[in-house]
């Protein structure tokens, strides 16, 4: 029983028990369920601190490893294996933190089957941990298919309009990349005898052709989750039709497990056909930074232009992990951290002003700045954090890229050219072009009609109240603290970061 | 006199004799409760006796018989679903006011049919145990007479059935005229010494696996499928889908991997079209359903295309252990997962057919949740997500695909899943996002059916290890 006294055990399954407390729980007990779910998920976030104190920074490898024999008979070769190191632990620690904040988020937007709601949260949780920390191939699909599951009953049940198509064309969507990589796992797993990524990756020797093939299965999966240009179609309706703390995880952790899918298993398993795919992928991810900044400017709809913004911003995400050098790699994973704290705040924004108003078109709106100054800070502030304004977090991440991009390449190994880097840049001013113009709709200007139509239904338009103002100001600090001060963020991924290019650089060696 | 050793069959022996005596019982009693019950204690006999057998093996009456790790497995399994069978069709048929004590006496008659089925090393035998499978389905199939959906079904399956049996049984004329003999070993020891007529042999295994292919419902012989199973009792249509489902595939795993290994050049194209088509043909079709025994035929179709994909490589000796292992493992997923669904279907299916459309699922979240719950549990299973033992499944029959180097094959199998997930979800939309107000029947036997079939499915998948290595262990015999 030893397994299950192991932090990361704990980390990952301790939503389990708040499932369990809820199952006794009745229904018509909103408040109680309410608290439940966000008691265990706040625990389960003090437990990722606690795992964050265990964390030796300056150690490259898998930590807090928990290593079980799970299916060793008939051929088989599957572990139970979780483990945390520079590259997911931030990651592990944003799912921790959002997760509780999307909770707080839904205390009077959810009233419909809170108790589903709550037990499909913590599901969720538990999918999503699983995913970053898992270590076994075979582990890690069952967690990256579960999370399907409760997402797609999150915005099925508690979506917009469309919420029903919507649902189902995530899952869809999302199962098609995933079954290609269930085909490459098990190659993996048949032809090298093992589903533990540390043992695959110390193990290699797979031939550049072949692994092509493996590197495109997996792709699949996780280009469709990211999303990237041209996969990107179901993201809009899946981040608009979910209900605010889904919209919110959407987009703050579920978008990362591709580009994470991409780090921990493309760039280390396939290091050759990641050499060789890396400028495609590049091209890629510049025509999706421009592709969303531009249609973003597009939208009618404020959680449209958010959702397609997402679009772009994870463009500069694949931009700098495929810049395979440290500083692309590491500016991404910072860059993933930043674009769910300041979407994530985002979509919260959006949804409190849309309880009020039930309406999230632009030309309703105006004006508003004058009625509720709180919101109004706010929402700059974040605003200004998604277009990456120097001194907050999204400037940091997306300099650190392209500087990466602009030095792309390993010597010998592929693309190098400062046209990355320039049309990404770009991306950057046209992000500021539909961010300001998003901020300028809603609050300058003469007041727009909808705070006369929020009078006629009796209550007046009201600035943020308390318990949302607890729920955005978490991330504000992440957002300052990471914007003037990144050293600590980086520090703890470097030597994993590190690793990592080694790796691809003795690929690149290998190859000449 | 040929060597008779009666331990061998003693399961399906005492199963039989049982039936006959149930027959007479149940002239007498009045209460056909207790006839159910009876059923299920000769079924749950037959099963201790089944699991004593665990670690013997041995062949019998003149190597008609065999007794294998292989036969031990599935007769367990057979008589699981028997049991399966008897608790969801209790309370059902006394609703649907067909309530006849024939009703367990046929279905033990077809469960040691089935049985006898997995023990054949024969081919003769394998058609005595086909006849005994079949003819009390057929009759089970029109068992809701004077309601003519129910005798058409009756009709169908039985002229199907019948010309299906004839393939088989020119298809054993054929490969005794080329081996001169119908016993499965000597048949492997003439075709792989070259003495047989290759050409006879040949068209004699594919008329073999014509016939066989009818029963385990593969494409093109599949027709039959959705009208039948639409029209027959549901609780006979759970059985049917299981076990015959089973017993076809016991026969075609065992008859071709042992007798026929040498024809798998082949064949082997032949079973890779026949898969590809039974994957595409039954989950494309699906989509278009909206009454819920006719998408769960449809499924059963595709289910059937996934085991043939991992039976396709059964010809490279170091991937056939994977395939049979693979099937086995993938039946005993299919038999709860498909159980569980069909015990769903019969706990909300009124009377006149009422009830079965997938719209009349609508609002079921709200008021059953835990059967809504349940009901989930079997969709996410039969496309494969995990946890759920389809999902443990399906990763098995993929990797004897793979092991295979059937790689195209392996892909239409996962491209198919992805189109089943759309109507599998449906049910799952209706029953969640949908407004309705269902009325499920609420008996006891009914709901530890769907109960127990949707714990084991998530559980069992989590810790899948025991079931791999029993269906590791269940190899086939080799004389």
């Amino acid at each position: 029983m030893d397994f299950i006294f192991q932090p990361l055990t704990l980390l990952t399954f301790f939503p389990l028990l708040g499932v369990l407390v809820l199952l006794f729980v009745p229904s018509d007990k909103k408040n109680i369920l309410r608290w439940v779910a966000l008691i265990t998920t706040l625990i389960t976030f003090g437990i990722s601190i606690w795992v964050l104190t265990l964390f030796n920074a300056s150690n490259p490898d898998l930590q807090l490893v928990a290593k079980y024999d799970w299916i060793t008979v008939a051929g088989w070769n599957i572990q139970y294996h979780l483990g945390v190191d520079g590259l997911s632990i931030l990651l592990v620690l944003l799912t921790t933190f959002l997760t509780p904040i999307s909770i707080l988020s839904t205390w009077t937007a959810v009233e419909e089957r809170v108790k589903d709601f709550m037990l499909f949260f913590l599901l969720l949780e538990v999918g999503m941990i699983g995913v970053f920390l898992a270590q076994d191939l075979f582990l890690f699909y069952i967690f990256w298919e579960f999370t399907l599951v409760p997402m797609y009953f999150l915005i099925g049940i508690w979506g917009g309009p469309r919420r029903i198509y919507a649902a189902i064309k995530f899952f869809l969507y999302t199962m098609a990349g995933s079954i290609l990589m269930l085909l490459a796992i098990l190659w993996l797993g048949i032809y090298q005898g093992t589903f533990s990524v540390p043992d695959l990756i110390a193990k290699g020797g797979i031939d550049p052709h072949t692994q092509l093939w493996l590197f495109i299965a997996f792709a699949a999966a996780f280009a469709i989750k990211v999303p990237m240009w041209p996969l990107h179609s179901w993201l809009p309706d899946a981040h608009v039709e979910a209900p605010t703390a889904g919209s919110v995880i959407l987009a703050g952790v579920l978008l990362k497990m591709g580009t994470y899918g991409f780090l921990r298993f493309n760039l280390t398993l396939f290091p050759q056909a990641a050499l060789q795919a890396a400028p495609t992928l590049a091209v890629l991810a510049v025509i999706g930074i421009i592709y969303g900044a531009a249609v973003s400017y597009a939208q009618t709809d404020i959680k449209k232009l958010v959702a397609y913004s997402s679009v772009s911003h994870l463009g500069f995400v694949m931009l700098g992990l495929f810049a395979l050098n440290p500083l692309g790699i590491s500016g991404a994973i910072l860059q993933m951290i930043n674009h769910g704290l300041s979407t994530g705040a985002l979509f919260l924004l959006v949804g409190m002003v849309y309880e009020q108003t039930h309406t999230r078109e632009f030309k309703v709106y105006g004006g508003l700045w004058k009625v509720m100054p709180i919101f109004g800070t706010i929402m700059l502030i974040v605003s200004l954090s998604s277009m990456g304004l120097p001194g907050l977090n999204g400037f940091v991440g997306e300099f650190t890229i392209l500087l990466g991009a602009w030095g792309a390449g390993l010597k010998g190994g592929s693309y190098g050219s400062f046209w990355y880097a320039g049309l990404a840049a770009l991306g950057v001013i046209m992000a500021a072009v539909y961010i300001l113009y998003m901020f300028q709709k809603i609050f300058m200007g003469p007041e727009g009609s909808i705070v006369e139509e929020v009078k006629k239904r009796g209550h007046a338009l009201r600035d943020l109240n308390a318990r949302e103002i607890v729920t955005v100001v978490p991330l504000l600090i992440f957002i300052f603290w990471i914007g003037l001060y990144p050293a600590p963020f980086f520090h703890l991924m470097a030597p994993a970061v590190a690793k990592l290019v080694a790796g691809l650089q003795t690929a690149a060696t290998a190859m000449r | 006199m040929p060597p008779v050793n009666f331990s061998l069959i003693l399961p399906l022996l005492t199963l039989t004799i049982w039936a006959c005596l149930l027959l007479l019982v149940d002239l007498l009693v009045k209460r056909k409760e207790i006839t159910a019950l009876l059923a299920a204690l000769g079924l749950a006999i037959s099963l201790g006796m089944t699991i004593s057998q665990i670690g013997s093996s041995g062949t019998g009456f003149n190597n008609m018989v065999v007794l294998d790790g292989f036969s031990i497995f599935v007769d367990a399994l057979l008589l699981v679903t028997g049991l399966f069978s008897v608790a969801v069709a209790h309370g059902y048929i006394k609703r649907m006011g067909i309530e006849r004590g024939e009703y367990y006496t046929l279905l033990l008659f077809s469960v040691a049919g089935m049985m006898l089925m997995a023990q054949a090393a024969d081919l003769i035998i394998v058609f005595l145990a086909l006849e005994m499978l079949s003819i009390p389905l057929y009759v089970l199939s029109a068992f809701a007479r004077p309601n003519t959906d129910s005798e058409e079904a009756g009709m169908k399956y039985f002229l199907l059935g019948a010309f299906s049996t004839g393939f088989v049984v020119y298809g054993i004329a054929l490969v005794f005229g080329a081996t001169g003999s119908t016993s499965l070993s000597a048949i492997m020891s003439a075709a792989s010494s070259g003495t047989s007529n290759v050409l006879l042999l040949t068209i004699g295994s594919a008329l073999i696996l014509v016939g066989l292919s009818f029963k385990v419902a593969a494409v093109p012989f599949h027709m039959w499928t959705p009208d039948v199973y639409q029209g027959a009792p549901s609780s006979v249509t759970a059985f049917m889908a299981a076990g015959a489902k089973i017993a076809g595939f016991a026969a075609l795993l065992r008859v071709f991997a042992l007798a026929f290994p040498s024809l798998a050049g082949n064949l082997t194209p032949v079973l890779a079209v026949i898969s590809a088509l039974t994957m595409i043909v039954g989950n494309v079709i699906a989509i278009a359903q909206t009454n819920i025994k006719r998408l769960l035929a449809y499924s059963s179709i595709a289910h059937a295309g996934y085991i043939l994909m991992a039976f396709v490589p059964y010809g490279q000796a170091k991937v056939v252990s994977t395939s049979v292992a693979a099937g086995l493992f993938y039946l005993v997923s299919y038999v709860l997962t498909n159980f569980g669904a069909w015990a769903v279907v019969i706990a909300l299916e009124k009377s006149e057919g009422k009830g079965l459309e997938i719209s009349d699922y609508g609002g079921l979240g709200r008021k059953y949740p835990a059967l809504a719950a349940a009901m989930t549990v079997f969709m996410l299973s039969l496309t494969g997500i995990p946890p759920t033992l389809g999902f443990v499944g399906k990763f098995y029959l993929f990797r004897a695909a793979i092991q295979g180097q059937f790689y195209l094959l392996a892909v239409i199998g996962v491209l198919t899943s992805l189109i089943s997930a759309y109507y599998y979800l449906r049910v799952v939309v209706t029953m969640y996002m949908r407004e309705g107000d269902p009325e499920a029947a609420n008996e006891p036997w009914l709901n530890i059916t769907w109960g127990l079939a949707a714990l084991l499915t998530v559980i069992v998948s989590l810790v899948p290890q025991f079931l791999f290595a029993w269906a590791n262990a269940a190899v086939l015999k080799l004389f």
